[in-house]
Order: C-alpha cells, then sequence, then structure tokens
C-alpha cells in the first residue's frame, strides 16, 4: 500500500496498528509472492494418503487427494492476493470517481446517480458473481470485475458523503473563483481532505474482496482446481476439518493474517490522517 | 439572594497538564449577588479557561493547579466529583459561544430544557422561562429541534436552559459571537434583565469590548492568563489605566470616529459596475435590481443583517452564483454570469476573500503553497518568478515569511486571514471583493486588517467591503450601500448616511451597533 500523501511534511507516526499490519502484510505478501518458488513439491503432485497426517518432508500433512499441504500453501497465496488487490483498488477508485461526481453534482443528477447505485447494491455480490460465472466461466479477470463493480456503490456513498462536506467549503469555492478545473478541484482540494475515511473503506474492501473470491472458490466458482489457491483449499479439505485439521487451518489462518492486516494499516493510516486533519479545525 | 450567593475566587490558577505550562495564574476576584462581571481578551488570553474554571471544569489537557473558588461559602474545587456535578445542575450554568453545537440536534428543544427542570417543578416553569427569554410559549416550539431554528433562537434556547434550574452563577462565554447586532442586543439586554431580577450572579466573557461595556457592572481585562485590570465599567473604559487595555480600546471601531480612509478620496474612473442586478436560490429572489458603482482606489461598504442577500450580492458579482438580470461590467467589459465563462484576465483582476479564514484555506497544503496556487493556475508565473511574486504580497500584508512552510492549523486567525488576503493580491487585482472578512477576529487583529485595506487602498487597489458592522463601515469606506430584504434601501457617501441616515432600518442598524463610548454607563 501507497503512503498517503495527506501528511506531506509530517511523518507517519508508527502506532501500534501500523507496525502489526506492515508486518501481517509483509508476511502474507512474501508467502504469496516468493512462496511458489520456495515450494518443495508440485502443487498437483500426490505424495501421500490423503489426509495423511504431517510427516518429516510435509510438516503440514496431506491434502484430500493425499498433495503436499506445505506446497499448496506456499503457492496458493498469489491469486488471492493479486485478484483481491485488484479488486478493492478497483472498487475503490470507481466508486471514488462515482461518489465525488455524485457530491458535486446538482440535486436531480446525485440522486439518479445514487438511485442506480442502489440497485447494484440490491445483488448481493456473491448472488451476482455466481450469475455472471455460471454464464460466462470462471475467469479470473471477470471474477475481479464483479468483485469490483459489488464495491462501488458503498465506496461510493461513503465518498459522497464525506466529499459533500468538503465541495461546500470555502476553498473549493476560492478554487472555483480562480477558475480551477472540476478535475483539479477533486485531486487538489477535495481528495486530499477525505483521505481518511477512503484509506478505511480501502481497508474494508479489501476484507471482502478476500472474503468475496475466497467464498467462489470455496463454492466452486472461483479458481478451478486442480489450481492451488487458498480458498480452495479450504473447500477441498473441509470435510476432514477433525481428521487434518491442518490443511484447512492453515490457508484460513494465511487468509486473516492477510485481512486484519489490511485492516491495521488502514486504520493506523486513517488515525494518523483524523490526527493533522484535527489540527486544522 | 443574602451575602451568601456571592462568588469569591481566590488565586485560582489553571495549567496545561502535559508541560505545566500556566493558562490561567493567580486569578482573584469577588462578586456580589446580581452583580455582572466581563471578563475582556483577546483570542489566547485563557478567558474561555478561566469560564470553565469557575464552574469546576477544565478542558482535556488542561488542569486546576490551585486556588479556590467559593460559591455560597462552599470551594468547589474541593468538592467531591458527585457533589460538583450536583451543584453544577443545581446552582451553576454555562451558556456556551455556539449553541447550534452545543444543543443535542436529534432531542427536541422541549425534551432538552425539561433534563435540567429542577425536581418537583411543573412545566409551567419552562413556559415560564421561554417568555422570558422571548421566545414563543407554545408546544410548536418545543416540539422543534434545533436545525429548525435560527441563530438567535438557538441562542436563546441556550440561555432558557442556564436560567430554568435557578441558578447562582451563571457564566457565558461569548454567547452573542455570530449574532447580527439586532439579535446580539436583544440577547445581551435579556442577560441584564434575568440577573436582575433573580439576582443570578453573572460572568459574561467576551472580546468585544462594546458588548463588555452594555453588560457588565465590573470589568476584567485577561491578558496571558492574568488580570491586568479591574475595576467598575465605567472607570476601566472611560479612563483605562492599562496601556494594554487602552490598546484594546484604540482598536475598537468607533460609529462617530474620524476615518483615515476618507482623508484620501478615490480616483474618478469606475472599475466596477454593477447594474439591475438580480439573483436568488431556485424560486426564491434575494436580489433584486441592485445596482452600484466602484470606483478607483474606492472602498464601497455592503451593509446589511443576516439574510439581508449581501453575501448573495458579492458572490453573484465574482461569479460564484448565478444571476437572473442585470449586468456585471469591469472596466466597461460585461463579465459573464459565471466565472468559468470568464477569461483569465477577468478572473485575474477580481479577487475574493472569504469571512472565515479557517474555512478559505486547504488545511493540507502549506501556506507558500495556496499563495503561489494563483500565479500558476491563472497562468501568472512560475517557480522563481512565482517565488518572487509570493514573497513580495506576504510583505505587503506583513507576514512573517518563515510562516510560508506552514500549514493553516498552525496560524492564528489573523495570519490566516493575512494569507487569505495575499493570495488574493499576488495576482495584482483591481478589485477585491471582501465577505465579512473581519467578523471572526479579535478586534486588534480586525484593526490590523483594516489598517492593511487603507493602505491597498491608497495603493489604487478598489474595494467592495461586505459587513454587518457600521462602526467597521465608518473605519473604512468612503461610501456605503444599505441592503435589507435584497433590496437597497439607502446609498451615499459614509459621512452623510452615518450623519443622517435617511431610512429607518440604516438607524436601527446604526443604533443597534455597540461601540465603546455609546455604551459605557447604560447598565
Amino acid at each position: 500500500m501507497s503512503a498517503p500523501r495527506a501528511g506531506r511534511g509530517r511523518s507517519v507516526t508508527w502506532t501500534w496498528q501500523l507496525i502489526v499490519g506492515v508486518t501481517a502484510i509483509t508476511m502474507t505478501c512474501l508467502l504469496a509472492f516468493v512462496g511458489p518458488f520456495l515450494a518443495p513439491h508440485s502443487t498437483s503432485e500426490i505424495l501421500g494418503r490423503p489426509f495423511g497426517p504431517p510427516e518429516p518432508g510435509a510438516l503440514l500433512g496431506f491434502d484430500v487427494l493425499g498433495r503436499d499441504v506445505v506446497s499448496r500453501l506456499l503457492s496458493g497465496g498469489l491469486s488471492l492476493v493479486t485478484m483481491a488487490t485488484i479488486a478493492a483498488s478497483l472498487g475503490t477508485i470507481v466508486g471514488a470517481f462515482i461518489g465525488l461526481v455524485a457530491a458535486s453534482a446538482s440535486p436531480r443528477v446525485d440522486a439518479v446517480i445514487m438511485r442506480c447505485l442502489d440497485l447494484v447494491l440490491a445483488f448481493p455480490t456473491i448472488v451476482l458473481a455466481l450469475l455472471f460465472v455460471a454464464i460466462l466461466g470462471a475467469h479470473p479477470a471477470l471474477i475481479v470485475g464483479i468483485v469490483a463493480l459489488g464495491h462501488t456503490p458503498s465506496v461510493a456513498r461513503i465518498v459522497r458523503g464525506a466529499a459533500g462536506s468538503i465541495v461546500s467549503r470555502d476553498y473549493v469555492a476560492w478554487a472555483r473563483s480562480i477558475g480551477m478545473r472540476w478535475s483539479t478541484i477533486m485531486t487538489r482540494e477535495v481528495i486530499p481532505n477525505i483521505m481518511s475515511p477512503l484509506m478505511v473503506e480501502f481497508g474494508l474492501r479489501l476484507m471482502w474482496s478476500v472474503g468475496s473470491i475466497a467464498a467462489l472458490s470455496f463454492l466452486g466458482y472461483g479458481i478451478q482446481p486442480p489450481a492451488a489457491d487458498w480458498g480452495l483449499m479450504v473447500s477441498e479439505n473441509k470435510s476432514a476439518l477433525s481428521q487434518q485439521p491442518l490443511s484447512v487451518v492453515a490457508p484460513i489462518l494465511a487468509i486473516a493474517v492477510f485481512t486484519i492486516g489490511a485492516n491495521l494499516i488502514a486504520e493506523g493510516l486513517a488515525r494518523h490522517v483524523a490526527r493533522t486533519e484535527g489540527r486544522s479545525r | 439572594m443574602s451575602a451568601a450567593g456571592a462568588i469569591q475566587v481566590d488565586d485560582l490558577r489553571v495549567e496545561r497538564s502535559a508541560d505545566s505550562t500556566p493558562i490561567v495564574h493567580g486569578v482573584s476576584f469577588t462578586l456580589g449577588a446580581g452583580e455582572v462581571l466581563g471578563i475582556v481578551g483577546e483570542s489566547g488570553s485563557g478567558k474561555s479557561t478561566l469560564g470553565l474554571a469557575l464552574l469546576g471544569f477544565t478542558k482535556p489537557g488542561a488542569r486546576v493547579a490551585g486556588g479556590s473558588v467559593r460559591i455560597g461559602g462552599r470551594d468547589i474545587m474541593s468538592l467531591p466529583g458527585d457533589e460538583l456535578r450536583a451543584l453544577r445542575r443545581t446552582r451553576l450554568s454555562y451558556v456556551p459561544q455556539d449553541p447550534g453545537m452545543s444543543l443535542n440536534p436529534a432531542l427536541t428543544v422541549g425534551r432538552q430544557l425539561r433534563e435540567v427542570l429542577p425536581p418537583g417543578e411543573g412545566l409551567q416553569r419552562i413556559y415560564d422561562v421561554l417568555g422570558e427569554v422571548g421566545l414563543p410559549a407554545t408546544d410548536a416550539l418545543l416540539a422543534r429541534k434545533p436545525g429548525e431554528l435560527s441563530g438567535g433562537q438557538q441562542q436563546r434556547v441556550g440561555i432558557a436552559m442556564a436560567v430554568i434550574p435557578r441558578p447562582e452563577l451563571i457564566v457565558l462565554d461569548e454567547p452573542t459571537t455570530g449574532l447580527d447586532v439586532t439579535t446580539q442586543l436583544m440577547v445581551l439586554d435579556l442577560v441584564a434583565d434575568l440577573t436582575r431580577e433573580y439576582g443570578m450572579t453573572a460572568v459574561y466573557i467576551s472580546h468585544d469590548l462594546g458588548v463588555i461595556a452594555r453588560v457588565s457592572d465590573t470589568v476584567a481585562v485577561l491578558k496571558d492568563g492574568v488580570i491586568v485590570e479591574h475595576g467598575p465599567a465605567t472607570g476601566v473604559l472611560r479612563a483605562p489605566g492599562e496601556p494594554y487595555t487602552r490598546s484594546l480600546m484604540d482598536a475598537v471601531p468607533s460609529l462617530h470616529g474620524e476615518s483615515r480612509t476618507r482623508r484620501r478620496p478615490p480616483e474618478d474612473a469606475t472599475v466596477l459596475s454593477v447594474n439591475g442586478l438580480a439573483a436568488g436560490y431556485g424560486n426564491t429572489t434575494v436580489l433584486r435590481d441592485v445596482s452600484l458603482d466602484v470606483r478607483r482606489g474606492e472602498c464601497v461598504a455592503i451593509v446589511g443583517e443576516s439574510g439581508s442577500g449581501k453575501s448573495t450580492l458579492s458572490r453573484t458579482i465574482i461569479g460564484l452564483h448565478g444571476r437572473d438580470a442585470g449586468r456585471v461590467r469591469l472596466d466597461g467589459v460585461d463579465l459573464a454570469a459565471s466565472v468559468t465563462r470568464r477569461s483569465v484576465a477577468e478572473r485575474r483582476a477580481m479577487q475574493y476573500v472569504f469571512q472565515n479564514p479557517y474555512a478559505s484555506l486547504q488545511p493540507r497544503r502549506t501556506v507558500g503553497e495556496s499563495i503561489e496556487l494563483p500565479l500558476r493556475q491563472l497562468g501568472i508565473a512560475t517557480g522563481a518568478a512565482a517565488r518572487e511574486r509570493v514573497r513580495a504580497a506576504v510583505e505587503r500584508v506583513h507576514l512573517d515569511p518563515e510562516l510560508l512552510s506552514r500549514f493553516p492549523a498552525d496560524l492564528s486567525g489573523g495570519q490566516r486571514q493575512r494569507v487569505a488576503i495575499a493570495r488574493s493580491l499576488v495576482c495584482d487585482p483591481r478589485v477585491l471583493v471582501c465577505d465579512e472578512v473581519t467578523s471572526a477576529l479579535d478586534v486588534t487583529v480586525q484593526a490590523a486588517v483594516l489598517d492593511l485595506l487603507q493602505e491597498l487602498l491608497a495603493g489604487g487597489l478598489s474595494i467592495l467591503f461586505v459587513t454587518h458592522n457600521m462602526a467597521v463601515v465608518n473605519e473604512i469606506s468612503h461610501r456605503v450601500v444599505v441592503l435589507r430584504g435584497g433590496v437597497i434601501v439607502e446609498e451615499g457617501a459614509t459621512d452623510a448616511v452615518l450623519r443622517s441616515p435617511q431610512h429607518e432600518y440604516t438607524r436601527t442598524l446604526m443604533s443597534n451597533t455597540l461601540d465603546v463610548d455609546g455604551q459605557v454607563g447604560v447598565r
């Protein structure tokens, strides 16, 4: 994640949220990006008996087909982490743009935009995703697009609310009075002042993306077997939760650490931004 | 009430908890029952902190370091928490600066007033007090929420809340700041009546000497947390003993004093000309057939109460608000209604300065960047040339160049307003439209900003100065336009209008303006 431009001239204070969050994200990203090269075995090679217990050389035991859980865990993060990050970023950017348009438009246009968003909001992301995946097939790009689409209404709502109080401020009126363009006003005057809710929202969206994509894999509509994927691993091995719990708990833990880390960073940054904002009122 | 109702404050000290920096030190005074003490000071003098400390309260980050506040013979500083709370509930009251912020927006007025009703007392008490504070004692009013009331009504509700429990001490912290002069006068007289009627002791905090002169029996002048002068209002305000008090007095604009502006007449050339201007919001017309001219080096004041359309007028002229009819000409050339349709040169020639310097500077941009921005936006200069212009503008408004790298949050109100003016001056405008630029500032800062504007006028700048304060009009303007309900009711040379106002509305505005000389001894 990028540091906010918001607190220029003031360094970010390392609160415990930020320290823990950055550590968690670094660890899971390392696991996801470097892991595939470290995997001792292929992700599809059958090396033991189904749900076989841990043994030397296979520290987390074997999965439903007798494949090495360590290797699948190391290789299974890449798709989830990249897809979730892209979906959350895309959803936040598109949603923020719509929110900014709504906040600065006339009340009538604003109402039309918001009702359209309500329409999208009426379909739960997972239902929307199941519908499109069932029709068009489980392409990763399609899944990312649908999850991002699911994010836009709530991001737009948050941004519209936060920006609504900013666009009526005198410094925005002043910027207009010297003829500043709409896009410049938004990027230079408004967005820096709504960074704190925007960061929190991005953290939330990242968490929801991970949840949705993992859930789709779990339901069999996301990443397709035999590929390795944390969500898929939970789904495949769930029947052996009591017999070989490591094969389920390990991917769940990886997903949890990633999402909690993302949230702590978002919250830590938001607090930093809020503190510097607080001084200006 | 007996002498037991008297307030004795002895060596009261408040400090910042973090580093023990004193905020208020060694304040002592005694107040008799029914007496009103006015506390005057500039922002940062510790007057609000002192007011809260009288109630045994400090803001987070501060603590009472010593001294005593005796009310009815008991020292409230040594009371245990629950007894202090009980005392605050029944015998101490507080009216905050901004009632809009301190009333709960989600609860009805009636619900909030019932909360402070002493146990065993009937609802009649609420109706009685509402009548006393000049609000309709009706159930319709009680059913409203604070957001549905005007600023003046909210402040009356705030005062009613403070008065209903029949307190012995009431602390009022700038309760009229932000109200227009007419409403302010009504609130002040209300406070005076209530103290007389109930024998309530009141502490009235303000930076406005005219207000203090109107309500107080005794006056304490606070500077850096110390009372520098204390005595009967007539004594202190007629013949101030301390140089600091005198400098405060001199900073107050006067309705009758001589104006430096008018010693230097403007040139003949008309710069800005407004003809038959009309504007409104939706179907409501707020401005009708307004015409005025501003010449080179001239300051024209637009006066009116809140709701008179004076801000709409200035925003329509600058092109931030659409117009329904009429024309605005700059140097004889017609200006488009919307600022986006105006040429770069036109936008550059007319600049706007906002009322509230706390809201008009982007908090995430340094002072230097804010001042430089219009240069880049209007394509006037970049790089070293831009920096040179910024430096010159900062010099013109007497701002410390050190501040260029700071953020607005690090600046005082007066410094921010200078930044806002510098940001407009940096483009060498021909007309400056100033919307109540001094009303959020202390008197001494206001005086400094008015001085600055006078210098700029002398340099050939034309100023359209929107205000509600007749004394400021007298100080700064050559001509005055009185606006009421969106229509010009009177206009003319400032001297003539102030000496013999023709319209009744102008006379009301003038008599409601509190200048110190006119107010001392009124109470």
